[in-house]
């Protein structure tokens, strides 16, 4: 049976792991070589590197940031934050990611998730959607949650698997860094909109939340970071712990 | 000396830094002609069955001719659907046909949430031992992403099962193919990699 995925987050910032709250006040984690090392010895399925400054000048740093991880530890490792365009791809590629993760760039230049889905297949594209509720709706933001991108989140996401997409991040801004759970409304209204897989992201606080986004929230894998970065919790604990309520996990 | 075959699909990358990190002695050939004397070959593959066809002609002949003689051939992924008749996702592309059978699409299943593209960790249930899967115990998870797949044959080593059980591993004489990513399977993944370097040690 295919296993629901627990998702390591690295947010990093000169090469050095951060993590905010709502997108705000960040605060230093640690080494990103470091911290994965940590998260394959627990058991985590997946990681992300989110490069959270992503000016030209870093991205050679960034490269640095992949080449290390992707040598330590042998899952599939996924790039995001600032790729704007083929080659800002091919460049996390070759140092070592199997996906990169698109955001603004896929709004504004839709046709770079079918070019890259043509280039390294579907399974290497990631659309990342940031969005927040509103009364009508979910509205997805980008530019790191600064600009309204005046769409709604169900919508975008099923013409980003229309074009070539082979995954959903869906991060809840309103839940980001404040561990009050997932978005389990969202994150089922567009998991249940696509057939392509769902990642949960945003507001990871308590392992429940975990469980209820894997049950109410219709998620295919859940995204986390301050909950693992500060080893407040490790990852076998929380895989424990979906196993006794009933979610398959790999242990 | 291992051929790891970069035939333009997809990130050979994950693939060469596992072989590095098990110490394995491989090399990228230029050439068909450059297959010639290898210990063993790796067929790696992600994307799309149509992009095998770049191994049409000399690459073929070549890489059928290496297996015919005995050398340990390894299909990854679309390299293992390649080993092969043919697919559905490329219905015009011919598969190098060492294994008798065609790659169809996975089947989902609404109810049960049951997604195509299957991606993340399943297990591999053994259906009889297996040189490649030396070490490893049934039940043993590792990672997946793909939308087709091979039915289970004779050849089958180790099944999965999503909406349908399909090959998620298969084995006969010196020819060996996983569906999954042992590069990114984590230990386990590590485990299939090193069974295979030293059946190529082994040179058979």
């Amino acid at each position: 049976m295919l296993t629901k995925r627990i998702i390591a987050c690295l947010d990093v910032r000169d090469g050095q792991v951060v993590k905010g709250v709502q997108f705000q006040q960040l605060r230093h984690a640690g080494d990103p070589g470091e911290l994965a090392r940590r998260y394959n010895v627990e058991g985590i399925d997946e990681v992300v590197i989110l490069d959270i400054t992503a000016t030209l000048e870093k991205r050679q740093a960034l490269a640095r940031t992949i080449h290390a991880v992707a040598s330590e530890i042998f899952l599939p490792l996924t790039v995001g934050g600032g790729i704007r365009s083929e080659d800002d791809a091919a460049a996390a590629v070759d140092a070592g990611a199997d996906k990169v993760s698109l955001n603004t760039a896929a709004l504004r230049y839709p046709d770079l998730i079918t070019i890259l889905a043509r280039r390294y297949g579907s399974q290497a594209v990631i659309v990342a959607i940031d969005a927040k509720r509103r009364d009508d709706g979910f509205a997805v933001y980008v530019r790191s949650g600064t600009t309204d991108a005046a769409r709604d989140a169900v919508a975008w996401a099923r013409e980003a698997e229309s074009r070539g997409a082979g995954e959903i991040l869906l991060t809840s801004m309103d839940r980001d860094g404040t561990k009050a759970g997932f978005d389990c409304d969202m994150t089922a209204a567009v998991s249940d909109a696509v057939d392509i897989p769902v990642i949960a992201s945003g507001g990871a606080g308590t392992f429940d939340h975990f469980t209820d986004v894997f049950t109410a929230g219709h998620a295919d894998a859940a995204l986390a970071a301050s909950i693992f970065h500060y080893a407040e919790s490790s990852v076998t604990d929380l895989k424990r712990h979906l196993r006794a309520h009933g979610i398959p996990v790999r242990l | 000396m291992i051929a790891l075959v970069d035939y333009g699909a997809g990130n050979l990358t994950s693939v060469r830094k596992a072989l590095s990190a098990l110490g394995a002695d491989f090399m990228t050939p230029a050439t068909p002609d450059d297959l010639q004397g290898t210990r063993a070959v790796i067929v790696p593959g992600v994307g799309h069955f149509a992009a095998t066809s770049a191994l049409d002609g000399s690459w073929r002949e070549a890489i059928g001719g290496a297996a015919a003689a005995g050398t340990p051939l390894f299909g990854i992924c679309v390299g293992m659907q390649w080993l092969f008749e043919g697919s559905d996702e490329a219905p015009g592309v011919a598969g190098l046909g060492v294994i008798n059978g065609r790659i169809a699409r996975l089947d989902g299943n609404a109810e049960q949430r049951l997604k195509v593209p299957h991606v993340g960790w399943n297990a591999l249930d053994f259906t009889r031992s297996a040189r490649l899967l030396r070490g490893l115990d049934s039940g043993a998870q590792v990672y997946f992403t793909h939308s087709y797949a091979a039915p289970v044959t004779a050849e089958c080593v180790a099944a999965t099962t999503h909406a349908n059980t399909f090959a998620a591993a298969v084995e006969r004489d010196n020819i060996f193919g996983v569906q999954f990513h042992p590069e990114k399977s984590g230990d386990a993944g590590l485990q299939i990699l090193r069974n295979f370097l030293e059946i190529a040690s082994a040179g058979r």
